[in-house]
């Protein structure tokens, strides 16, 4: 038995994994319209390959990964695409964002699928594949895998972590899928490390799962450098950065690259659509997804990105009194704003809510600085008073005390004795932030270009009068030639400086006139635009959420 | 609609006030056992008095009432005071503290979690500064029966005072210490007293009360309430400054167990200088704080003008709490290695 290293704080909830653990991974039916969003994974807004009217296969790309940081979509099912437009997405806000909307024909006409052979190709067409693939992480992340599976500064990597941790209450997908599909995982682990060339592979499994442990160790067996951990149960032992820790002890901080680190960490989920799309030549167009909480029949589905949730949940029989969707699981999900949302990529679980399953918390109450939330915080942060200011609205201060280290994992809020609701308090923080840092950088971006514009315009200007009035001292110059002949004029000024001085205080004065009216964020590109009414909506509801906790504003 | 975490633990103020109400019912007992019902009554008065004066306030600043005073945080105050005050101090002089602690300690401050100042310490320290007389109420062991003591309580003029009451272990010390000039030393002050004042190795009765508050502390350790940090570094501290001072000069200075159990440390340790509000919350700021309290009462204990300079050390400290803080704070996950870099900036390497 190796040992571990331990990761600080963390709790233990009831879990609740057995019920949706019960029976096999069945495959959910595939609906008649399937509404594919086309952003589905950190980075770039992939731009649609199809329009409507037009006939799709099953597979068949339908938005191209827009640069490097992005990942393809592609079409779940055979048929007509009926709509390319605005759909409600699965975000706690409600926004709308562009989808592909495809009516299926039921014949599962699929493209030509050919496996793709990786030592043919040079690691860089294999990452491209991945792209077009449209492998992204599974985990929850989203962030698109090619882009992880590329040596850092490092130049080697000393461990490949494998991430079947799965710590969040009520999610059992990738349990399920290490139990029936231990072989296709093991495959993708084997093409990651010909991309990394780890030193060792190592794949934590929290050791509630003593079935997934023994499949992924008869997978591995007689496969040398990869190793099968059970790490103690306790969320959130799931946390990539969390899992990184226990198993190499390994800190890798906020916002630095893991590789840079030595280490990098996937998904089972994503291992596994890895091996569907290289061997079987197979894009992620569907997943395992967990439908549990309040309903009859919890269980796992395979289903086809784009299937509206009401249809998976519908399956597993809801009770009368949900009240609610959560997409994830119940430390860190989100409710959803509508049951129509579409299955996207990141969904993990679908949790149906209702009053008696979470209970609405006791009310607020002040916090006695217990240090409670601090014991449990696996950032090591002060989450008390990360709250104080961000209550308070000093932002500047909650950055000083590490907000942006918060993983939101909620350990705090779950453990308070005061039941205050700090994560929203951290959501809120972070939205202020990143509002104002946008709006910062949108302005700044406007001066900039502004004041490239003017430059030009009175280079221009300068260049032009310059000329002229060159042209004018010339004619000058000879008459005036012509009388300094007769009579000795004391020097003057030069005309010619005389109309450049003229011409630069009017161009001094228009640049003033202008710059009384703010920079602001008119000269945005479109998308720049949509950007920052996106953040605003975000920002907004979750004032809306915050309001109730939250002094006023004066 | 709340938003995740969408799990709560079962946890409230309430229970952890509760909790520490029970965790003080051994070293209650004891002393009711050792002193009789008075102290029962000073608790009975001390909380009703803190209900109503919380209730008041909270009505005054537009609060809902129930909410706050179910919370058993003025409970708690009520009680230490209580078991802080000598238990025949007259009635209003307990109903003065506690008011001074709830109204002017901890809701002008603000209320529930903002108060700087432990606010049963406060009330302490003035008590024991305008009524210095009154606040040498000690009973002796098994001295006066209930219906004197209630006498003394209610403010009638009780005859013989002076031989119901008793000085504590630590004010007797100080008294012979001080009258006897330089040829006393502790060793002949106990002796002297044996048998009335003094127990086996701290005061008669007191050692016992002091016991029980440990047992209640130790379970408050075990149920996770208060974290060892606090009352292990103030029972380190006061231990060794007590015991390299009775190393160097064993005739003037009292030994480790006697500052132990002779006074309020227990009660300190694990009632007084836990309370979460004000106290520092960083794990090495709380080492510093409770090491901080120590020094200062072992100082004013020693050298001071008043017998026990617990309730002092604690409001110092409480003074310090924000610099102890900021200056103690944790490194974050994955900076750790860059707080030391940070650290050893300049430094010859
Ligand atoms: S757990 Fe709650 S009450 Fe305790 S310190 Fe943290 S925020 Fe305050
Ligand atoms: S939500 Fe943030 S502050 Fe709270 S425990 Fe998790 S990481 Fe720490």
């Amino acid at each position: 038995m190796r040992s571990l290293f331990d990761f600080h704080g963390g709790v233990k909830p009831d879990y609740h994994k057995e019920a949706s653990a019960q029976q096999p991974i069945a495959v959910a039916p595939a609906p008649t319209f399937l509404v594919v969003p086309l952003h589905q994974s950190i980075g770039g807004m992939p731009r649609p390959l199809v329009a409507a009217g037009e006939q799709v296969r099953k597979g068949q790309r339908i938005g191209a990964a827009d640069g490097n940081l992005s990942a393809a979509v592609h079409a779940p099912v055979s048929g007509t695409v009926t709509a390319v437009e605005m759909r409600r997405m699965p975000h706690p806000s409600g926004l709308f964002a562009l989808c592909v909307v495809i009516e299926n024909d039921g014949r599962e006409v699929w493209i030509e699928r050919q496996p793709f052979d990786i030592h043919a190709h040079s690691a860089e067409q294999t990452r491209a594949y991945l792209r077009d693939a449209g492998i992204v992480g599974l985990g929850g992340a989203v962030f698109p895998s090619h882009l992880k599976l590329a040596p850092g500064k490092a130049g080697k990597l000393d461990a490949l972590v494998i991430n079947g941790a799965e710590c969040e209450p009520f999610i059992t997908c990738d349990d399920m899928l290490m139990r029936e599909r231990a072989a296709g995982i093991v495959r993708g682990i084997q093409i990651m490390r010909e991309l990394l060339l780890p030193t060792r592979v190592l794949i934590g499994i929290e050791d509630n799962k003593p079935q997934a442990i023994a499949a992924m160790q008869a997978a591995c067996a007689g496969l040398s450098g990869i190793e099968v951990i059970a790490v103690p149960t306790r969320y959130p032992a799931g946390g990539a950065k969390q899992l990184i820790r226990a198993l190499t002890g390994i800190e890798v901080p906020h916002g630095k690259r893991s590789t840079d680190y030595g280490v990098q960490c996937f998904n089972v989920g994503t291992a596994h659509a890895i091996h569907a799309a290289i061997d079987l030549g197979q894009p992620l167009i569907s997943r395992i997804i967990t439908v549990a909480g309040n309903v009859e029949s919890p269980r796992n589905y395979d289903v086809l990105i784009g299937t509206p949730m009401r249809e998976v949940l519908a399956l597993a029989q809801p009770l009368p009194d949900t009240d609610r969707l959560i997409m994830g699981g119940p430390m860190m999900g989100v409710a959803m704003p509508g049951d129509e949302v579409p299955v996207v990529k990141a969904t993990n679980c679908i949790l149906a809510g209702s009053k008696n399953l979470f209970p609405p918390p006791p009310p607020e109450m002040p916090c006695i600085r217990c240090g409670d939330c601090a014991k449990v915080c696996p950032a090591d942060l002060q989450p008390f008073e990360l709250y104080w200011y961000a209550r308070a609205r000093i932002f500047g201060k909650t950055q000083e005390y590490h907000l942006f280290d918060c993983i939101e994992c909620g350990c705090c809020a779950y453990v308070c004795p005061s039941h205050i609701p700090l994560v929203d308090y951290y959501r809120f923080a972070k939205s202020e932030i990143w509002a104002r840092e946008t709006e910062k950088e949108a302005a700044d971006r406007a001066r900039e270009h502004h004041e490239f514009r003017q430059q030009r315009e009175e280079r221009d200007k300068q260049e032009k009068s310059a000329r002229l009035a060159a042209k004018t001292a010339a004619g000058r110059e000879r008459a005036a030639a012509a009388l300094a002949s007769v009579t000795q004029t004391e020097a003057a000024p030069s005309p010619a400086t005389e109309a450049r001085k003229a011409l630069i205080a009017a161009a001094l004065e228009r640049t003033r006139a202008q710059q009384v009216t703010p920079a602001n964020t008119t000269d945005l590109a479109p998308e720049q635009q949509a950007e920052i009414a996106a953040i605003e909506a975000r920002r907004a509801e979750i004032r809306e959420q915050a309001r109730p906790h939250l002094p006023p504003d004066n | 609609m709340h938003n995740s975490p969408y799990l709560l633990k079962p946890a409230s103020v309430q229970s952890v006030m509760l909790r520490v109400l029970a965790a003080l019912l051994p070293g209650l007992a004891a002393y009711v056992g050792f002193f009789g019902m008075a102290i029962l009554v000073q608790i009975a008065l001390a909380s009703a008095t803190a209900l109503a004066a919380e209730a008041l306030i909270l009505k005054l600043r537009d609060k809902p009432i129930l909410l706050f005073l179910g919370d058993g945080s003025a409970l708690v105050t009520a009680w230490l005071i209580a078991l802080s005050l000598p238990p025949l101090v007259p009635w209003w002089l307990t109903v003065l503290a506690v008011v001074l602690a709830i109204v002017v300690a901890k809701h002008l401050y603000g209320g529930l979690g903002q108060n700087p100042f432990n606010p049963a310490m406060v009330a302490f320290a003035l008590m024991i500064v305008a009524y210095p007389q009154l606040m040498s109420r000690w009973p002796a062991p098994g001295a006066a029966d209930f219906a004197t003591q209630w006498q003394m309580i209610s403010g009638a003029a009780v005859a013989g005072l002076d031989a119901l009451t008793s000085a504590t272990p630590l004010d007797a010390l100080r008294t012979a210490l001080h009258t006897a000039g330089s040829g006393a030393s502790v060793a002949s002050a106990i002796s002297a007293a044996q048998g009335s004042t003094f127990g086996q190795f701290a005061g008669r009765g007191w050692e016992w009360v002091a016991g029980g508050y440990l047992l209640g502390g130790l379970w408050l350790l075990q149920q996770r309430i208060i974290s060892w940090h606090l009352p292990l570094a103030f029972l380190a501290t006061l231990t060794l400054l007590a015991g390299m001072a009775h190393w160097i000069d064993g005739q003037h200075f009292a030994e480790p167990l006697f500052h132990l159990f002779g006074g309020g440390a227990m009660l300190a340790a694990f009632f007084i200088i836990t309370d979460p509000v004000s106290a520092a919350t960083t794990p090495r700021g709380k080492l510093i704080f409770a090491a901080g309290i120590a020094l200062i009462t072992w100082i004013i204990r020693s050298f001071g003008a008043y017998p026990d300079g617990i309730a002092f050390g604690v409001l110092l400290m409480n003074i310090a709490v924000p610099l102890i803080d900021r200056a103690t704070q944790p490194p974050v996950f994955g900076h750790k290695d860059s707080a030391h870099r940070d650290f050893d900036h300049g430094g010859p390497s």
